[in-house]
């Protein structure tokens, strides 16, 4: 039997290489959509060119996107897992060997001396959330997150009387302040409620969810629409050059609040969503799920 | 909108042809610059020393990138050629087409007021590059020419790259003071506030 921890390095380095050269298929589906309806020329000119992107970083194993991200993982780990504490450093592991196979751009820098760790290793990097739930398996989602379009995340702590008039307008505002920043066509993450930390939490969470998944609750699904429709409407189009599509889809997750808060928290990811996820047993054994 | 292929290095009557939306496609040679290099090329050029800078600029197109370079036996190899936020590069970029008359500016995210006046003064265009696609502008790479000013690290040195269709880009800052960027930024602001009064 290989061993348990070697297996898993070896799954988290492949999870990493999967995402470096490839998106997701519904992130491909929609830009490719995105394309077909596009009747603006220059934003036909830029979907055009990332369907390219993808194709030729697919075969040629050249980086998506110079910027190669930062390391994320959101992990759902089962309590009878056999392999618990270690993994932090499993997963350091994993992305030190990754970071040099691959090869990964160097991400992880010091705030305060601005020296590069070299391996995207460093304090509280790789990025990791930790969710302990019932059974044996671990769900690992990597994501490799782009810097351009970290930076337009926002957050939001608005009055709660604004209610959802005011969690509307916050997500127009944060995409008018965007612009061309995070390298549009882009999924929108909204966390609303929980508290500061939490809605930017489950704003990042909320953008897994598949584009062509809508949200269990139809409520909530009307207004991801809506929001979605109200969006692409504002004509900033692919790289705020003007066009239909803005942003591929919304999607919304949300936790009970304080009665005096009504926190708002909005991640963008940037049409390289470089993401994979897979399940491991408790033998190691990886079954990649995202992509293909 | 219009179609072209330039090589450089660019006149000023050609960079006069282009209008926002237009679709370029560029051969030849391309020289990275980002925040060091301006900062660099804009003190010698203050103390008189213009002639320091390694590589004769004029009429040549300057690229907000940081590539991914490896030296393979002796010889470099780019990996990521994709562009750089150049909003970064907007308080000294007009500045920089003056003192060393590039004719175009490539890179993502666009520019503002200042950097359009320049353009318009001097006679210079933006070229958008689609965020992100690196690989597609990887595979436009012919050769590593030159590199100067390596002690700023890979990502921030002066790379002279020669390219064979590279693009697309499109012309999102003209000569003539439009910028295809405020123009829609501004559009969508006044959806916007339609939109967020229907609410
Ligand atoms: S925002 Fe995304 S696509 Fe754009 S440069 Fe950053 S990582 Fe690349």
């Amino acid at each position: 039997m290989p061993d348990l921890k070697e297996s898993i390095k070896s799954g988290i380095v492949t999870m990493m290489r999967e995402a470096a050269f490839n998106v997701p298929r519904d992130v491909r589906e929609a830009l490719q959509r995105a394309y077909e309806i596009e009747d603006n020329p220059v934003a036909k000119a830029n979907l055009k060119a990332i369907l390219r992107n993808i194709e030729v970083s697919g075969k040629t194993k050249l980086p998506m996107c110079q910027d190669t991200g930062t390391p994320t993982f959101f992990i759902e780990l089962g309590e009878d897992f056999p392999l618990k504490s270690e993994l932090r450093s499993l997963i350091e592991e994993a992305v030190r060997t990754a970071t040099s196979e691959i090869p990964l751009r160097p991400n992880a820098v010091d705030p305060w001396t601005y020296k590069n760790s070299g391996d995207n290793t460093g304090r509280y990097v790789p990025i990791i959330h930790l969710e302990l739930v019932p059974g044996s398996e671990m769900k690992v989602i990597y994501l490799a997150k782009g810097g351009g379009s970290e930076n337009t995340s926002k957050l939001y702590m608005l009055s709660p009387v604004l209610g959802l008039k005011g969690i509307k307008r916050a997500v127009i505002d944060a995409m008018l302040d965007a612009g061309p920043k995070p390298c549009p066509p882009i999924v929108v993450g909204v966390g609303v409620g929980g508290s500061a930390d939490m809605a930017l939490k489950l704003a990042k969470k909320a953008t897994f969810r598949r584009l062509d998944e809508p949200n269990p609750d139809p409520k909530l699904a009307e207004i991801e629409q809506e929001l979605l429709e109200k969006i692409n409407s504002l004509g900033l189009g692919p790289m705020g050059l003007g066009g239909k599509t803005y942003a591929l889809g919304v999607k919304i997750e949300w936790a009970h609040k304080h009665p005096a808060s009504l926190p708002v928290g909005i991640n963008t990811q940037c049409w390289a969503f470089r993401r994979s996820e897979a399940v491991f047993d408790s033998s190691g054994n990886m079954k990649l799920l995202v992509p293909p | 909108m219009a179609e072209y292929r330039l090589r450089t290095p660019i006149s000023e009557e050609d960079v006069r042809k282009l209008k926002v939306g237009d679709i370029v496609y560029l051969d030849g040679i391309i020289i990275t610059g980002r925040d060091q290099v301006h900062r660099r090329a804009l003190e010698l050029a203050a103390k008189g020393e213009k002639d320091k800078v390694p590589v004769n600029l004029e009429g040549m197109a300057l690229y907000h990138c940081g590539p991914i370079v490896k030296k393979i036996d002796d010889e470099w190899k780019i990996f990521g050629f994709g562009p750089t936020t150049s909003a970064r590069m907007e308080s000294v970029e007009a500045d920089f087409i003056r003192e060393f008359k590039v004719r175009l500016i490539i890179g993502k995210g666009g520019m503002f007021e200042k950097t359009t006046q320049g353009m318009k003064e001097y006679g210079a265009a933006y070229l958008a590059y689609p965020g992100g696609t690196s690989a597609v502008a990887t595979s436009a790479v012919k050769r590593v020419v030159d590199v100067h000013w390596l002690d700023l690290g890979t990502p921030e040195a002066m790379w002279v790259v020669e390219v064979e269709n590279f693009g697309p880009t499109m012309v999102a800052i003209d000569s003539h003071g439009n910028n295809l960027y405020t123009d829609v930024l501004s559009k969508a602001k006044k959806v916007a506030e339609e939109i967020k009064a229907k609410f």
